[in-house]
């Protein structure tokens, strides 16, 4: 089997005094959709963060297409090829829509150009100009999320995009990932809903306090949906 | 002779420029400050020996290497900029995890370093720097006569702070500060080097301070406390504008400057205080300043 394009290994964090994750392992390879179930608080987000580089402390091991990232700024884990929709979708509102779409430089080829971005989110084409936090949450979320497929990074973490959103926009940011896995694009995507997950994923790992419990393969869902349950308290 | 509200007007119109110029270098000062700010979260104290820098380094140009006031606008800037990432570099960069109030006491250290070296070597006495022979001589504008020099410092502020503020607004460097000033992280994990932004960002700051000192040096006498005695004022200016709001500053520097004049004209005892008096109103009415956001 080919080799994980991210592995991670035994990775520790920590906020400040507080150790957060005590030994994180999981993998994604190349063109796979897999998510990160767990409960609030799970440490889904500080997970994503350590891969990117934004937790000020972390031990342990993550390998990006073979070379360890662990110790990396985070532009320079950037510019690596991975980029991140963070939870709180970071528009900045001193920028307009089309300044918010532009802000990530382009790190490599093989990013979307901006006539395919305005494709797939017609909305941000209308309201090129709008300050970026004037936008409705949806249309956030879609800018958010159309931001990081410019660049050319070819690892995506999106981190829980469909909170708080309609169902119409749910099942558009769906279709969504569903488009970019299809153009090639490999995502981490850190979900609460596993109903929604199930539509877009390929596997899953589920967490709780700072460690993966589990690895549930798309296709075994269905079969193990009390353990699920159970896992997620609902 | 034509009089205005009882004032004649070759007063008015006179202490009105005087106002202006004032005005100008408020703004240049405040718009250097707010820039830090913005990027760096602290309040630097050394603004006003940077400033002083700015104004000796152009004697030190002219007196040392026969360059003169054209060359020194533009050498002088670069030069105290350079010194300012230096700094950056060397001693405010270790504190960015530390409370603003560490920064405030570097800075303010710095500051009186620098004065106390430039003291040593050259006195407070002030050095001569002579107007540029271009710029000599005044124009009658018939209610009042100009010098021409201070409406070339007024003309050359408008400029420096229009070129500021659209590369600010409408540019993409300009975008990158904009996002890094609300939320730097999040700007370096889309693999923009953020540390270094930070850095050219001081420098760039420093070297607004310096272009105004440069500007200042045949106004004022070149001393080592020129800087120190407007910095208060400046610091005054900038918490009305709202600390951080570019648009602020400048529209800030110029009004209180005027204000001032007009205070000179009209109640001559109460122009020194003026500007604190706008100051105390301002923060009770409205604590985020006149253009600032509330946090
Ligand atoms: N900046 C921080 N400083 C200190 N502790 C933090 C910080 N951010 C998160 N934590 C703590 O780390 C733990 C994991 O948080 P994290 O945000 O990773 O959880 P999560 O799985 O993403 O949860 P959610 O589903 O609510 O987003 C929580 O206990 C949280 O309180
Ligand atoms: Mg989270």
């Amino acid at each position: 089997m080919a080799d994980a394009m991210l592995k991670v290994t035994n990775l520790e964090s920590w906020y400040g005094e507080s150790h957060i994750l005590h030994g994180v392992d999981f993998e994604v390879r190349e063109g796979e959709v897999v998510t990160l179930l767990g409960r609030n608080g799970a440490g889904k987000t500080t997970t994503m963060k350590s891969i990117m580089g934004l937790v000020g402390r972390r031990a342990g091991s993550i390998r990006f297409k073979g070379e360890e990232i662990v110790g990396l700024r985070p532009d320079l884990v950037a510019r690596r090829g991975i980029a991140l929709c963070p939870e709180e979708r970071g528009i900045f509102a001193s920028l307009d829509v089309t300044e918010n779409l532009m802000l990530p430089p382009r790190i490599a080829e093989g990013g979307l150009d901006i006539e395919r971005i305005y494709t797939l989110f017609p909305n941000l084409k209308e309201r090129a100009n709008s300050p970026g936090t004037k936008l409705s949450g949806g249309e956030q979320q879609m800018l958010a999320i159309a931001r990081i497929l410019r660049t050319g990074a070819r690892l995506l973490l999106l981190d829980e995009p469909t909170e708080g959103l309609a169902p119409v926009i749910v099942q558009q940011i769906g279709r969504t990932i569903r488009e970019i896995k299809a153009l090639g694009f490999t995502v981490l995507l850190v979900e609460q809903n596993f109903r929604f997950a199930a539509t877009v994923a390929d596997r899953h790992y589920v967490m709780e306090h700072g460690k993966v419990i589990d690895m549930i393969p798309n296709a075994e869902l269905e079969r193990s949906m009390d353990k699920l349950h159970e896992y997620l308290g609902v | 002779m034509m009089m205005i509200l009882g004032i004649p007007a070759p007063l008015l119109f006179g202490q009105l420029l005087l106002g202006v110029v004032n005005g100008a270098f408020y703004a240049l000062m405040s718009l250097g400050l707010a820039i830090i700010f913005g990027m760096l979260n602290i309040v630097n104290f050394a603004h006003g020996a940077l400033f002083m820098l700015g104004a000796f380094t152009a004697w030190g140009l002219l007196n040392y290497a026969g360059i003169g006031y054209w060359w020194a606008l533009l050498l002088a800037p670069l030069i105290v900029g350079a010194f300012g990432v230096l700094l950056e570099r060397l001693f405010i960069s270790k504190l960015y995890k530390l409370d603003h109030l560490y920064g405030l006491l570097l800075t303010f250290g710095l500051a009186l370093i620098l004065e106390g070296l430039v003291r040593n070597y050259y006195g407070s006495s002030g050095l001569p720097y002579r107007i540029p022979s271009q710029l000599q001589g005044a124009q009658n504008l018939g209610f009042m006569i100009m010098p021409n020099y201070r409406g070339w410092v007024v003309l050359a502020a408008i400029v420096m702070c229009v070129i500021t503020w659209l590369v600010i607004e409408k540019t993409s460097i300009g975008a990158k500060l904009r996002a890094a000033t609300e939320n730097a992280p999040l700007v370096q994990s889309f693999g923009i080097n953020v540390p270094l932004m930070i850095t050219l960002t001081y420098g760039a700051g420093v070297a607004l301070a310096a272009f105004a000192g440069v500007l200042a040096a045949p106004i004022y006498s070149v001393n080592p406390n020129m800087g120190a005695n407007f910095i208060i004022v400046v610091f005054a200016v900038v918490v009305i504008g709202g600390m951080g709001s570019i648009l602020g500053s400048i529209v800030t520097g110029f009004g209180l400057g005027i204000v001032e004049g007009l205070t000179r004209v009209f109640y001559p005892e109460g122009s020194a205080t003026v500007i604190f008096v706008v100051m105390v109103i301002v923060l009770l009415a409205r604590p985020a300043g006149l253009f600032g956001r509330a946090h």
